[in-house]
């Protein structure tokens, strides 16, 4: 059963400076006692603040909520990326994480060989992949350059690259970031289809967006973060009305 | 100095908040929190991703010499002939027979690139993967891997050397020093742990990196590569102070593999030497996965 469990979770960043990344410091400081102690203080941020949240087979969840507001942290927190400074997050099943589609590209080799590595990072065998890259290809549209190495591409076609390879694999877990949307948004209205198939095959959804339009299409609750901590749940249309007219109200009186 | 004023110290970390509750339950999850099991399960998930690192591996040896004419030989080229200028220089110097002591050099500086390449390379190794381990979920291990993984493929590239060296410098070799295999194996090993470790403790520690390349380049010199250690034995003037290369655990890491390849004599002290380095390096390592290996995708 895919589900996603998080129980009083936290996630702390320690901010460290040149002073307590340094081994050095750090010794000496040991040595010396308490003076020294109190100067090589870590900062830590809340990102995350006793997070309670659950999501089940077949919901498709919209996070929405400021800059900052700690959606993305949250993301990394449901893929298991950042295992909570306290509490505790179970995730079950397999996660396809789509947060930067530029990450783990790797210019000096070919697309092809980008869509095998890509498909390996995100839990596929070899076998699989090669079974998906005709699809692959078909759908990016690269013909020839799919032979070439990363470096000649455009923007653009980097998008294409990885958002073919991601809509091409069956995942459980689909966690997606608004950054897809901001990459490109004329390709993204292309290929909306295709990414709506996606989001139809995975067993539960997490999209964080501040595209209303995008989120309505494709989520029916919604989680709203506010400094780190939830500041409503609930079906979509309830949670982005709420979360509009605070933002509305807070224009209009700033 | 004062060591024995000083109270015993907090130990550094700042310390994490209790948790981990993550009992038995179901086995679909992946283990996590600061326990054996998690730290175990890094481990074997990357194992099981060896399709990716192998790759990845491979992948890092043609790209790095993607648009070279001559490709990967070049590493091979390189130390060739760094191999036989330093042979020729020091046979001279310290007066042994050509025949002898480049064949030592060469071995030595195979050997050697292996082992510094896990050590400088492991320090650096969460550090230089930082969008990955931010951005895809998988274990860590699977970046240290892909490093030995690399490191053994130069090793093996490293061979063709040795290879023309036994053509021309033909060495007493018997069926019984195939345990190089043996002792290549526990390199690997013992090459795991210690880039597991360093990279950890050097994601936090940011000054550790430098310090690591400055450390490695004195132990060259420490151990006996460009140097024998028999002949200093055999003078008596240096035979005291010489010993205390005994003291080198690179020194053991770099006789348990050359002896073999030049068809000397082994010793059961070195065997015992690098394996008992295996376990407690393997402990240690294991001790600080348990406690430190989820905060890596913080400090990166």
């Amino acid at each position: 059963m895919v589900s996603i469990d998080v129980r009083d979770a936290s996630v702390d960043f320690p901010i460290f400076d040149a002073k307590s990344r340094s081994l050095k410091h750090t010794v000496l400081g040991v040595v010396g006692g308490n003076v020294a102690a109190n100067a090589s203080k870590v900062i830590v941020i809340e990102a995350l603040h006793n997070i309670n949240l659950h999501v089940s087979e077949g919901d498709r969840l919209a996070l929405v909520g400021h800059n900052g507001a700690g959606k993305s942290t949250l993301l990394r927190l449901l893929s298991g990326i950042y295992e909570p400074t306290s509490g505790e997050a179970r995730v079950n099943g397999r996660v396809a994480p789509v947060f930067d589609l530029g990450v783990g590209m790797d210019p000096e080799i070919s697309g092809l060989e980008n869509i095998m590595v890509r498909g390996l990072f995100l839990g596929m065998s070899r076998k699989q992949m090669e079974a998906r890259v005709d699809d692959i290809a078909e759908f990016t549209e690269l013909g020839n350059f799919l032979h070439m190495p990363l470096r000649t591409y455009s923007t653009g076609m980097r998008v294409r690259l990885a958002l073919g390879v991601v809509t091409s694999i069956d995942p459980e877990i689909l966690l997606l970031d608004e950054g897809i949307g901001a990459v490109d948004a004329s390709f993204l209205e292309r290929a909306k289809g295709r990414l709506k198939d996606l989001v139809d095959r995975a067993g539960l959804l997490v999209f964080a967006s501040h595209s209303d339009d995008l989120l309505k299409q494709l989520c029916t609750s919604a989680l709203w973060m506010e400094h780190g901590t939830i500041r409503q749940q609930g079906p979509l249309d309830e949670v982005l009305g709420s979360y509009n007219h605070g933002r509305d109200h807070a224009t209009s009186e700033g | 100095m004062s060591s024995s004023r000083t109270r015993e110290a907090a130990p550094a970390g700042s310390g994490g908040p209790a948790e981990s509750r993550s009992g038995g339950a179901g086995s679909a999850p992946i283990p996590t929190g600061r326990n054996f099991r998690s730290a175990f399960a890094d481990l074997r998930r990357g194992w099981d991703q060896r399709e990716l690192w192998l790759h990845l591996g491979w992948q890092d040896i043609r790209q790095r010499y993607r648009r070279s004419v001559l490709g990967p030989i070049w590493i091979t080229i390189s130390m060739a002939v760094t191999a036989i200028a330093l042979g020729i220089l020091y046979s001279g110097l310290f007066g042994i027979e050509l025949a002898t002591l480049l064949p030592h050099v060469l071995v030595g500086m195979i050997v050697w690139a292996f082992i510094s390449g896990c050590i400088t390379e492991g320090s650096e190794v969460f550090v230089a993967n930082t969008g990955l381990i931010t951005h895809l979920p998988a274990p860590i291990s699977i970046h240290v891997y892909r490093l030995v993984w690399r490191q053994t493929l130069f090793f093996a590239h490293n061979l063709i050397v040795y290879a023309v060296m036994l053509v021309a410098f033909p060495q007493p070799l018997r069926w019984t020093d195939l345990s190089a295999f043996l002792a290549m194996a526990l390199l690997i090993v013992n090459g795991t742990w210690v880039a597991l470790l360093i990279g950890i403790v050097s994601t936090r520690f940011r000054d550790l990196p430098p310090v690591t390349q400055s450390l490695v380049q004195l132990l060259f010199f420490l151990t006996p590569i460009v140097w024998m250690y028999d002949v200093l034995l055999d003078n008596p003037a240096v035979a005291e102070r010489a010993r205390l290369v005994e003291l080198n655990p690179l020194f053991h890491f770099v006789e348990i593999i050359r002896r073999p390849m030049l068809g000397q004599d082994q010793e059961w002290r070195t065997w015992i030497i690098v394996g008992g380095i295996a376990a407690v390096g393997w402990a240690v390592t294991l001790l600080v996965m348990r406690r430190y290996r989820s905060r890596v995708a913080y400090w990166v």
